[in-house]
């Protein structure tokens, strides 16, 4: 199958997102099948069959994840979709949100019904006002129309929505900080194990997952768990929608089938780089995956396996494209600001480590970098390096690590001559 | 806040029994939109209301970026300055509008027009720069557009 879509399966309108136009597309179909006609461990082996990795960052199997949970424990169990997208330079789940709010619904009724969840919840980030209203909206469609309350489509299958709405943290997006926030406290992420499968809303079994990776359960239940398989690539089936910026023809948001060719998706899809200038790098998936060259994308396909090769990942989906002649001493600045804002202050390296990183590079631009400093960088990014209890602190390094390791000179430059090897600027104007 | 009480209750019965401090996000949030900020009493009213202690309310309203403790202007302007903007021009957006408005982010002028802020990734990359305006995404932004949007507020 050359070019799946799964996601992005129709024109996007003014309507395109309402209940009528998604029920004429098929839209619950896969909700009546499954209520009807499966039990919920039937599900559960359809959706695990699938292979489908998580499409937040992590990339962990679905199947193991939701397998963690014991129908009929005698507890309440919860789901939560995660639309706290944050994560730099991503925005895909926000398409789902706005243009396909219905497939998200009706794909974690799907999830509350195999893991029999009576109570849902969806975390999306407080400045989405615009997705939150499409969002409500289509829930109380989706409501009046008998999908949601006591009796789903007149079954005795009940189950609940409730949209929990952020106030502006980045941390929140990491799944334990998030279940803290719908608790109504600080977004401090929380140790593991016990795992949030096992204790995690109010301590009980709770199952989060993207926005994009839920979506895909309405197709994997319509056309079966071995279809979804034969997409994309064989150790990580299914498509990605990429949301891609930066120096960038044709910014936006692409489905594309797992194993795509990276360059043909650059330079051709999405129009190469803007003004024709060279590709200096791509960060692949949001900032937190390390940076990739031009030179190394060539060989590259859009899978786990391949950029894992590369020492970096799909994480988001959210890609970066940068220029040649953008400085990377700035940009990574830049990064390390909002790594140092966001951090939550409850683990010390990333505490601190933000704040020392922010400083250094920040002392760097000023021009009052030390020799030493470039060591320095390093040897604070391994600190945190799975010493912390959320990813946070390993991500900083991660990106910290990544841009040094492939830009040192300019780093170097810049600590001796006091100056950016280029101008110094960031901004590739869409017009040169 | 508590003309907001019946509001509350509603908000409530849509959450599993047991959920009380679950509501603080969300009781913190409309409170904030009603009264633009959140007060002492507020937050005295809310710790009788969801029985929560008062410490975590601080805690919520200290912790998350959106909450606010303290009157603002009518307009609030909040440029994004991470790194997909800023390799499209939201630093050059951000001087823009400090010489506009003749204020440095974190400041509002002194008519109370317009409190200017800068925040951290909004999800708007592939339309950046972006400016978020009380609770509206402005995306595309241009130095001129900054210009019309400004002049477009009474």
């Amino acid at each position: 199958m050359a070019n799946a879509k799964l996601l992005m399966t129709f024109p996007v309108t003014a309507t395109s997102h309402t209940l009528a136009e998604y029920r004429a597309r098929g839209g619950y179909g896969a909700l009546e099948k499954v209520v009807r006609q499966m039990t919920p461990q039937q599900v559960v082996t359809e959706v695990t069959a699938s292979g489908i990795q998580g499409r937040g960052g992590a990339a962990f199997p679905m199947g193991r994840k939701w397998g963690v949970v014991h129908p009929n424990d005698g507890q309440p169990h919860y789901l939560c979709a995660n639309a706290d997208e944050g994560e730099p330079g991503t925005f895909k789940d926000r398409w789902i949100l706005e243009f396909a709010p219905h497939l998200l619904l009706e794909s974690m009724l799907i999830a509350s019904y195999a893991l029999q969840v009576r109570n849902a919840f969806v975390y999306i980030r407080g400045e989405f006002d615009g997705p939150y209203r499409r969002l409500a909206g289509a829930l109380e469609e989706a409501y009046e129309a008998g999908y949601f309350g006591e009796h789903v489509l007149g079954t005795d299958f009940a189950c609940d929505l409730v949209i929990y709405r952020g106030a502006g943290s980045y941390v929140c997006g990491e799944a334990s900080a998030l279940i803290t926030s719908i608790e109504g406290k600080r977004g401090y992420p929380r140790n593991r194990p016990p795992r949030l499968t096992v204790r995690g809303l109010y301590q009980k079994p709770t199952v989060i997952n993207n926005v994009e990776t839920l979506s895909n359960i309405a197709w994997i239940i319509n056309n079966g768990g071995e279809a979804f398989k034969k997409v994309g690539h064989a150790k990580d089936p299914g498509t990605r929608l990429i949301s891609i910026s930066g120096h960038v023809a044709r910014p936006g948001v692409y489905e594309i089938e797992i194993g795509h060719p990276f360059a043909r998706f650059i330079h051709e899809d999405c129009g190469g780089v803007i003004g024709g200038r060279a590709l200096k790098g791509v960060i692949p998936g949001g900032i937190s995956t390390k940076v990739l060259t031009g030179k190394e994308i060539e060989p590259l396909t859009l899978d786990n396996p391949s950029l894992a090769s590369a020492g970096s990942s799909m994480g988001s989906g959210g890609m970066i494209v940068i220029a040649e002649g953008t400085c990377m001493v700035r940009l990574l600045q830049v990064l390390l600001r909002f790594y140092h804002h966001e951090s939550c202050g409850q683990c010390t390296p990333c505490r601190e480590g933000m704040g020392w990183l922010h400083r250094i590079i920040d002392r760097i631009v000023a021009g009052e970098g030390r020799p030493e400093d470039i060591e320095r960088l390093y040897q604070i990014s391994k600190w945190n390096d799975g010493t912390t209890i959320c990813g946070m602190g390993d991500a900083a390094g991660y990106a910290t690590s990544g841009i040094l390791n492939k830009f040192r000179d300019e780093f170097e430059y810049w600590i001796e001559h006091k100056r950016s090897r280029f101008d110094g600027t960031l901004e590739c104007p869409r017009s040169s | 806040m508590q003309h907001l009480i019946p509001e509350f209750d509603k908000l409530k019965r849509r959450y599993p029994a047991g959920f009380e401090s679950s509501l603080v996000l969300p009781c913190l949030r409309r409170i904030q939109e009603d009264r633009g900020y959140v007060a002492s009493e507020d937050i005295d009213g809310l710790v009788d209301y969801l029985g929560v202690p008062r410490i975590q309310i601080e805690e919520v309203l200290s912790f998350y970026g959106q909450f606010r403790r303290k009157p603002i202007g009518r307009c609030h302007v909040q440029a994004c300055r991470n790194i997909s903007c800023s390799l499209l021009g939201a630093e050059r957006i951000l001087d823009h509008l400090k010489e506009r408005l003749g204020i440095a982010p974190g400041e509002t002028t002194p008519d109370g027009r317009f409190t200017l802020s800068t925040v951290e990734c909004l999800a708007a990359c592939g339309t950046a720069p972006v400016l978020m305006v009380n609770d509206t995404y402005h995306e595309s932004m241009t130095p001129e557009k900054v210009d019309a949007l400004l002049r477009s507020v009474p």
